[in-house]
């Protein structure tokens, strides 16, 4: 192995694949978890997993079964970990888009080996955040009933003004345009798997998701260029997503909620939190099935640059709204952010602060971004400290607003933790079966970007 | 196997450059038919077997618009026409307020028509054609030139199908062959279509 000085390094292009793979080793590598018995880890992990989901699944069946009553919600903080969750998993899912849609117009070649367990994770994490507002309708069971639009009986529509409605098509787009792209995405590789598939029921089942693709070169060009339009209209989708998750509060009066800086504000901590998330899975994902030649040192650091760049947005946002409640000249605005960081919740406030600007600062160091041990504790400090925003947010505007009278604090109950704590739990089951049934890294596209034989 | 019938000739290449050279070659001889077969979209391939530029971005444009004209229109005909109601002192056509969804349904419809023009334009999902050979998901790149179908005995007479058909360089087997083992492919053989099922 040449090791290069730094001023040759920076002209060779990223080795984006390492160890000397061929394209069979890239087929080889990615298949063989689909095509063996699930390792011990997994077993390990699935099982970890499924008992979180079992937590969920209790707090949800009590909160079906009871009703609202089990939650800590009360008036005024109407809200409570039901909206918390949802913000934070949407949140998530933004990192997966970032890396499958921006990161491909911006001609990223890195984003190969990640794109496809990054978008999983943008799908899980989405179907995670869809179950939180549609239990908060308190009635699970007429949530269709209440959010779309449809001719009935009453002659009633919806209510197009309220930014609630904005997020029921912008999420439901979200994830059904993420869905898609996923999907056309993984077609070229579920042929690669239905190729070298031994046993007559799995090659059936995988040629029929692949929808018999044979790679023919008539089908590329149209899908190329499908697949760029995809990355272009979830480009603008994506950002527009979680501007319409802020507008829930930014449309409203409450102080602390209503404020312009919550479009952009929100994007950046959505992209923050979701990198974060990513690293966690990556990490544990190349060391469970062996992939640290396609996730490599050099992939894990380029993220956890990004990580650190939003989190100095994700500062700036925090001193910024600071300065606007006392320019503003607000007495309520005032009094709201000095009591999110010195009233009841200042622990809330803190730790928010703490995980989310403090501690990636030491991402400023070589050594930390390429630490496996360093960036995933930090990438879970962040993902801590970014439910903590979304929790900050939600509790501290609502719980004491204009009048003192109706001030009152919010105590999430056991039901409450049981189902944040458990939506990882469903979040984490859904993401190892995406490990054990598709091919994690996208191999036609890492094909795409390894050194070719011959000139070029 | 319904016939013996040849479908085509297939030859194999292990890298991308002289599959390209090759199908540039292969193009200037005119064939009715013949594509090429990639593990990953080859640069340059496209140009070199002569495919026109993909036409689904109007498809893209076009359903943009629909969606857009679509969700703004259903908005404004629930909130100002249907059952207009006041909410929050705003006029009935409070357009600003629509913006969001539009955008959405624009998004929405262009994207899921544009997969769906995709799926149309590559003939997917796709039950009668299996893959020429199950190494070209993995790593080899496969070019073939097809034995076109024989024309209508009724079209013989047919002063245009005739026309259509002397553009053509005439199909035959043997010479496919030799001219693709000259143009650098490894493995030269005739393959038969048959469905994936």
């Amino acid at each position: 192995m040449v090791t290069h000085s730094p001023s040759t390094e920076a002209i060779l292009p990223d080795v984006l694949v390492r160890g000397g793979k061929t394209f069979a080793d890239v087929n080889d590598d990615v298949s063989r978890p689909l095509e063996s018995f699930p390792t011990g880890k997994w077993w390990f992990l699935f099982s970890i997993c499924l008992g979180v989901l079992g937590i969920w699944a209790f707090s949800v069946g009590s909160f079906i079964y009871y009703g609202q009553g089990v939650l800590g919600i009360n008036q005024p903080s109407g809200w409570g970990t039901d909206i918390t969750n949802f913000v934070f998993w949407v949140g998530i899912g933004h990192a997966g888009t970032l890396i499958s849609a921006i990161l491909f117009l911006f001609r990223q070649k890195w984003r190969t080996a990640i794109n496809r367990s990054a978008e999983a994770m943008t799908i899980f994490a989405v179907i995670t955040a869809l179950s939180f507002p549609i239990l908060h309708t308190g009635r699970v069971w007429y949530a269709a009933f209440w959010l779309l639009p449809y001719p009935n009986q009453r002659n009633l529509w919806v209510n197009f003004r309220s930014p609630l409605l904005w997020d029921v098509f912008a999420v439901g787009t979200y994830f059904t345009v993420s869905a898609v792209f996923w999907y056309v995405g993984l077609i070229p590789d579920l042929a690669s798997v239905r190729d070298r598939a031994k046993n007559k029921i799995r090659k059936a089942i995988y040629t029929f998701l692949s929808l018999g693709w044979r790679g023919s070169n008539k089908n590329w060009s149209h899908y190329e260029v499908a697949y760029m339009i995809l990355a272009g209209l979830s480009t603008p989708l994506v950002l527009s997503v979680h501007t319409i998750v802020s507008f829930d509060f930014a449309v409203s009066q409450i102080p602390g909620w209503h404020t312009t800086i919550f479009p952009p504000y929100f994007v950046a901590g959505a992209i923050f939190s979701g990198f974060a998330m990513v690293v966690t899975l990556l990490v544990i994902m190349r060391e469970m099935f062996n992939l640290k030649a396609y996730i490599t040192l050099d992939h894990l650091e380029k993220m956890n640059k990004i990580i650190m760049a939003t989190s100095l947005m994700v500062g700036y946002a925090y001193s910024c709204e600071f300065f606007i409640a006392w320019y503003s000249g607000s007495g309520f605005e005032r009094y709201v952010f000095i009591n999110r960081a010195f009233g009841p919740y200042w622990w809330a406030y803190w730790i928010m602060t703490g995980c989310n600007v403090f501690i990636p600062q030491l991402f400023w160091s070589r050594w930390a971004r390429r630490s496996i041990p360093v960036m995933f504790v930090i990438s879970l400090f962040v993902n801590i400290g970014m439910w903590f925003e979304r929790y900050v947010i939600v509790v501290t505007s609502l719980h004491r607003d204009f009048l003192p009278s109706s001030w009152a604090m919010y105590v999430p109950t056991f039901y409450d933790w049981g189902w944040t704590l458990g939506s990882f739990g469903l979040f984490g089951s859904l993401f190892l079966l995406f490990c054990r049934f598709l091919p994690t890294i996208a191999m036609s596209e890492v094909k795409g970007v390894m050194p070719k034989e011959g000139k070029h | 196997m319904a016939s013996h019938r040849t479908s085509g000739v297939v030859g194999f290449f292990d890298d991308e450059r002289t599959l390209i050279d090759a199908t540039r070659q292969v193009r200037d001889q005119n064939y009715e038919s013949f594509d090429t077969f990639t593990p990953y979209p080859v640069h340059g391939l496209e140009q070199a077997q002569g495919l026109k530029r993909s036409w689904l971005p109007w498809v893209t444009f076009v359903a943009g618009l629909t969606g857009g004209t679509c969700g703004f229109g259903l908005q404004l005909w629930t909130s100002a026409v249907d059952w207009p109601i006041v909410v929050g002192g705003k006029p009935f056509n409070s357009w600003p307020a629509f913006i969001p969804i539009t955008f959405e349904l624009t998004v929405l419809f262009a994207a899921l028509a544009t997969v769906g023009a995709m799926f149309v334009a590559n003939r997917l999902p796709n039950t009668k054609h299996r893959i020429v050979d199950t190494s070209i998901t993995r790593d080899r790149f496969a070019l073939v030139i097809d034995n076109p179908k024989d024309p209508d005995p009724d079209d013989r007479d047919d002063p245009k199908a005739r026309a259509r058909l002397a553009k053509f360089k005439p199909f035959s087997e043997g010479e496919a062959k030799l001219f693709l083992q000259k143009a650098g492919a490894k493995d030269v053989r005739s393959y038969h279509d048959e469905g994936w099922f």
